[in-house]
């Protein structure tokens, strides 16, 4: 059975969105995903790491964490901030529902990432921070 | 990216080079709101045949553009999109509210169009 893991920590910066998918990206290229696997997991975790930089800390410098696991052909990534939380999570995760109507978020990140991955669970807690865990199984 | 005018159809045609995300979505914004106003024009073309990635932070940036466009009366175009940008467009419903067009030559059409009715 294949498994692997990595974890990388960085500032909450929004240069680091493009790292973070293409380090996504590199860590699943050894189950030889499909260009359209490859493209799915980029978007959900641009997503998950997007909204951790512009959500997690309200404008204060802050640490993102991802962390990658391989079981087999399942892939599972997590995106965590010690940051403000979600107060209601059922909420955020409406479609086109947007805490930063003013700087032109469209509201689809969470819709994105669950069409894209097979799930997506999110725990957060007010003034501890976010987690967002997506696993998709790339058959 | 790089911007050029073209004035028989009031287009400001955007060439987008770079992956569309947060981090680029807000200094293409930028650029359009500083820019525009100067140039007389209404409509926006976007050429997204470079674009190899974008996420909803680009759907965001399209959909404030598209705004601001039908403000002045023009609309939006975009041009050579991937067909992974498309399914992002389609999946958000900007397809909408934008046309969607193989080439920027065809875009200019469109709107050449739009301006003789």
């Amino acid at each position: 059975m294949l498994q692997n893991k990595i974890k990388v920590e960085f500032p909450n910066k929004s240069d680091n969105e493009r790292f973070a998918r293409t380090v996504a990206a590199a860590f699943i290229v050894e189950l030889d995903p499909t260009m359209d696997q490859l493209s799915e997991v980029k978007t959900a975790v641009s997503e998950a790491v997007t909204n951790a930089i512009i959500h997690g800390y309200e404008g204060c410098d802050g640490i993102i964490t991802m962390e990658g696991e391989i079981v087999d052909r399942t892939v599972e990534f997590t995106v965590s901030d010690k940051g403000i939380g979600i107060s209601d999570i059922k909420l955020a995760r409406e479609p086109l529902f947007t805490g930063k109507p003013e700087m032109e978020r469209s509201g689809m990140g969470f819709t994105i990432m669950e069409t894209f991955m097979d799930s997506v669970d999110v725990e957060s807690e007010v003034g501890k921070g976010t987690r967002v865990t997506m696993r998709k199984c790339l058959g | 990216m790089e911007l050029y005018i073209v004035g028989r159809c009031k287009a400001l045609v955007i060439q987008i080079e770079e992956d569309l995300d947060h981090h680029t979505a807000g200094k293409i914004r930028d650029v359009i709101n500083r820019e525009l106003p100067k140039t007389g024009a209404i409509n926006l073309i976007f050429d997204f045949s470079r674009v190899n990635f974008m996420d909803s932070s680009g759907i965001g940036m399209i959909i404030g553009r598209y705004k601001t466009a039908k403000t002045l009366g023009g609309r939006i175009v975009i041009a050579g999109a991937s067909e992974g940008v498309k399914r992002i467009i389609k999946m958000s419903g900007v397809d909408e509210l934008v046309l969607m067009t193989d080439t920027v030559d065809k875009a200019l059409e469109e709107v050449t169009a739009d301006a003789a009715e």
